[in-house]
């Protein structure tokens, strides 16, 4: 719901996109993760590179090395003057696994791949969610009775179990297909939410409008309705885009996934879960950097929904007592408690 | 109404059809099910090949293979006709597989599921009214964080942690706490219970000071008891514990301004007390049954305690004396497993190292139902505590998000401005409007729930429907997983048709169409 009624961030009568991203920038987990998360794919891209373009790290993920110091990781944040040996990366700074593979590149090689497979896979599930939910709910009878039946049907069958299924049929082709089909099985939670948002917003005047004066259906869908959900969209992909790691790391924790030599950090952490006791380190690089990003994502996106969603912002007394009369109201009887 | 239920079955069976069918397709094509046999040196390989090519019709195409599955399947879902799910690589019929993993499942998800709503929901009310806390911005950051972990992750920092350093420490030989743990855990409990009470500073300095204390004088008395090794609620625990949960019963619901209630409750407690003494004999020839009949017992008493006592508001009285009386007879149960754990512990096959990482149960291990109830527990704590931590963070941000909606609405306000209790007003009004949506989401959860915890039951070695489905699909076993589909299938359907119905009985604003 974007076109609420109006708020007092309305003052200087700014378009709505402009005051979403005021919103968001004003949230300061939001932005701060935004920027690790940046930061954090330029870092694992730069590092081993894409393609045939080198990274600027020395080693690769796949060529055994000769083990040192027992395959310890060198790296250490410790400065000198606190009795630690300086920062720096060294020679394994992640260490490296059992038959000597630099395990930084392998980690590195896994967070891109990471990345790689929440934009296919969220790419795909909220282009084709949306595409369906928002043919369905324009044309609402029998086409969205066949569409939303097929959405049932799709459902019913657990995420990770059909993840596992097509996982299996295509984690040998590569990374960018087994991401490209997932995204093929969740598209149905964002297909759900367009076609709700659909429903209740091409009864709009400004739908009608826009049919009086000529506009095709297509039109009328994508350059008029869509827009105006376009917050739902964002904040489902958000998600998607969360849940995206987690189906993938689990997937190739099972074995289902990304098979090696290609690296995935789920595949890590199965490969490694038995030296736990010997070679912790082999663990908790990887579990690292699965959850980190996943929580960022998260965070990220509960700032979305903050900045779409007006209604139900952060509840400020600053502002309360700066504009007296403002739609905060609703919020005090919660707040007189606390 | 009607026909609203007829649509939606047929519906129901059409969606079920497609969906096995796309199910059954995508499977076949994910691998080969002849592959062990391909690749084995056994010199009767081609006849085995053969064998189970013309047992399991292999020679036939996928699509069409799946009528023969579906002529056989259908019977399973009509009422006394016969039910063939087909039979697996090894020639077993499915229908024998499923009731096993089935019930290994539900022992795994049940606890958890209960543990997640309970602690979720009251973490989430607690979270709501305190709304942007220190408590409740943890909280967020918690859920979020644990949003974020993996479950396999989770399962095995558990194995790693819990597990092998609780069995070290408690097969070491010093098994006491020590200084510094003693004053993080006090230290600790005493910070999360003065957030949760917030309010004024010198609010939080007593409470501060008043669970420090206690969280110190019962840690003391646990190492002075050596209790881990023998542990036991005791006579004197025992009673403060029934006293507490019949105060907390009558000041949630009732309030303690209700004479009625506080005496149902008292008398509820003294009974169960009573009982804790009277009863110990006949706990150490209990079967499961005798439990089952005390727990029957146990509700009739409070229920007719809370009916004599109840006056004007008898429903709230009764409501107050079944709480008192059921919580009070869990933990009387939970004191005589607890007096069994240092017979448990001893055991040969156990050795000091209760908290097991893997399997079911131990095997080879013999004793009353008290020790292979503990041994049941020791196994399914872990994996429990990992599916509850999954949860718990969802359950938390619903019964948060569902507070605050219902607290923002008109009629709080009304109830409010009549000059109810703040505890009126958020038990009575708030809450129940609150668990409207909180039951449809539950409902619609213990639906998937039957899907198994598929990670997590590989990493703990529990063979329950998740591993029957993984196995299955390492080895290109199409009916177990077509079985095992089914049955999650058709649970998940009927429980959200459930959660439908739920919602339009417990809310008249919404009618089914």
């Amino acid at each position: 719901m974007t076109t609420t009624a109006p708020t007092d961030d309305q003052r200087a009568g700014e378009s709505q996109g402009r005051l979403i991203l005021k919103r968001f920038s004003r949230n300061g987990i939001a932005m701060v993760s935004l920027a690790l998360l940046l930061l954090l794919f330029v870092f694992s891209v730069s590092a081993i590179g894409l393609g045939p373009i080198p990274g600027w790290w020395k080693h690769d993920y796949v060529t055994p090395l000769p083990p040192a110091e027992g395959g310890r990781p060198t790296l250490s944040l410790i400065p000198e003057w606190l009795g630690g040996a300086g920062i720096m990366l060294g020679e394994h700074p992640f260490g490296q696994n059992r038959i000597g593979v630099d395990y930084f590149a392998q980690t590195m090689r896994g967070v891109q791949n990471s990345f790689l497979v929440i934009v296919l896979l969220a790419g795909v599930a909220t282009v084709l969610g949306t595409v369906v939910g928002a043919i369905a709910g324009y044309y609402r009878g029998w086409v969205d009775a066949v569409l939303m039946r097929i959405t049932d049907v799709f459902i019913v069958i657990p995420a990770i179990v059909i993840g596992a299924v097509v996982g299996r049929m295509t984690g040998g082709l590569g990374v960018q297909w087994l991401a490209i089909t997932l995204g093929l099985v969740a598209w149905m939670g964002i297909a759900r939410l367009v076609r709700a948002e659909f429903l209740s917003l091409r009864e709009r005047e400004f739908v009608e409008a826009a049919r009086v004066a000529g506009a095709s259906d297509m039109r009328i869908i994508f350059k008029h309705i869509l827009p105006n959900a376009v917050g739902v969209v964002i904040v489902a992909a958000s998600l998607i885009a969360a849940a995206a790691i987690l189906l993938e790391t689990g997937l190739s924790f099972l074995g289902y996934g990304i098979r090696a030599p290609e690296s995935s950090l789920g595949l890590l952490v199965s490969q490694n879960q038995s030296a736990f006791a010997t070679r912790p380190w082999l663990f908790w690089f990887p579990a690292a950097f699965i959850v980190i990003p996943a929580l960022l994502i998260n965070f990220v996106g509960d700032g979305l929904r903050d900045a779409f969603d007006p209604r139900q912002r952060r509840f400020s007394r600053r502002r309360t007592k700066e504009m007296p009369q403002a739609e905060a109201l609703p919020a005090v009887p919660a707040e007189q408690k606390s | 109404m009607l026909s609203f239920v007829v649509r939606r079955i047929i519906a129901s069976i059409l969606t079920l059809v497609v969906a096995s069918f796309i199910m059954y397709v995508l499977t076949a094509n994910s691998g080969n099910p002849l592959q062990d046999l391909l690749a084995s040196n056994a010199p009767n390989a081609q006849q085995l090949i053969g064998q189970r090519t013309e047992r399991l019709s292999l020679d036939v195409p996928p699509p069409l293979r799946w009528f023969q599955w579906a002529a056989g399947a259908a019977g399973c879902l009509v009422p006394f006709a016969s039910c063939d799910l087909g039979v697996n690589l090894n020639f077993t019929p499915v229908t024998a597989l499923l009731p096993g993993a089935v019930a290994s499942t539900v022992r795994l998800v049940a606890a958890s599921t209960i543990l997640a709503i309970l602690l979720g929901v009251i973490t989430g009310i607690v979270s709501a009214l305190r709304q942007y806390s220190a408590f409740d911005l943890g909280m967020t950051f918690f859920s979020f964080f644990l949003y974020s972990l993996p479950s396999f992750l989770a399962a095995v920092l558990l194995k790693e942690f819990i597990a092998i350093d609780f069995n070290n420490w408690l097969s070491g030989a010093d098994s006491s706490f020590g200084l510094v743990p003693t004053i993080v855990i006090t230290l600790v409990v005493a910070f999360f219970l003065q957030a949760i009470v917030a309010g004024s500073m010198k609010n939080r300095l007593i409470t501060f000071g008043v669970s420090a204390a206690a969280t110190l004088g019962v840690l003391l008395y646990m190492d002075a008891t050596n209790w881990f090794q023998s542990p036991g609620l005791g006579p004197v625990g025992l009673l403060i514990l029934i006293a507490g949960v019949a105060f907390v019963a009558v000041v949630l619901v009732t309030g303690l301004g209700n004479r009625r209630a506080l005496l149902a409750a008292g008398i509820t407690g003294a009974i169960a007390y009573a009982a804790y003494f009277a009863l110990q004999g006949l706990f150490d020839i209990s079967t499961i049954w005798t439990i089952a009949i005390l727990g029957l017992a146990t509700a009739v008493v409070s229920f007719a305690v809370g009916w004599v006592l109840g006056g004007n508001d008898r429903s709230q009285v009764i409501r107050v004396a079944m709480i008192t009386g059921i919580v009070s007879g869990l933990l009387v149960v939970a004191d005589r497993y607890l007096q069994a754990w240092s017979t448990y512990i001893a055991s040969p096959r156990i050795n000091n190292r209760p908290i097991a990482t893997v399997g079911e149960q131990t095997v080879g291990l013999t004793g009353d139902m008290w020790v292979m109830g503990l041994d049941t527990f020791t196994h399914f704590l872990l994996p429990t505590i990992a599916l509850t931590l999954i949860s718990f963070a969802g359950y938390t941000r619903y019964a948060r998000a569902g507070l605050l909606e219902v607290l923002n609405q008109d009629y709080i306000r009304t109830a409010r401005a009549k000059g109810l209790s703040e505890r009126t007003v958020v038990m009575r009004h708030a809450f129940r409007n609150m668990l409207i949506p909180i039951t449809t989401i539950v409902a619609a959860d213990i639906g998937a729930l039957l899907g198994g915890a598929i990670i997590t039951e590989r990493v703990f070695a529990i063979s329950g429907m998740g591993s029957l489905f993984a196995v299955s699909l390492d080895r290109v076993d199409l009916n177990p997983i077509m079985g095992y589909f089914l049955v999650i299938a058709v649970t998940a359907i009927l429980f959200n048709f459930i959660a439908d119905l739920s919602y339009a009985l417990l809310d008249p604003r919404v009618r089914v169409k």
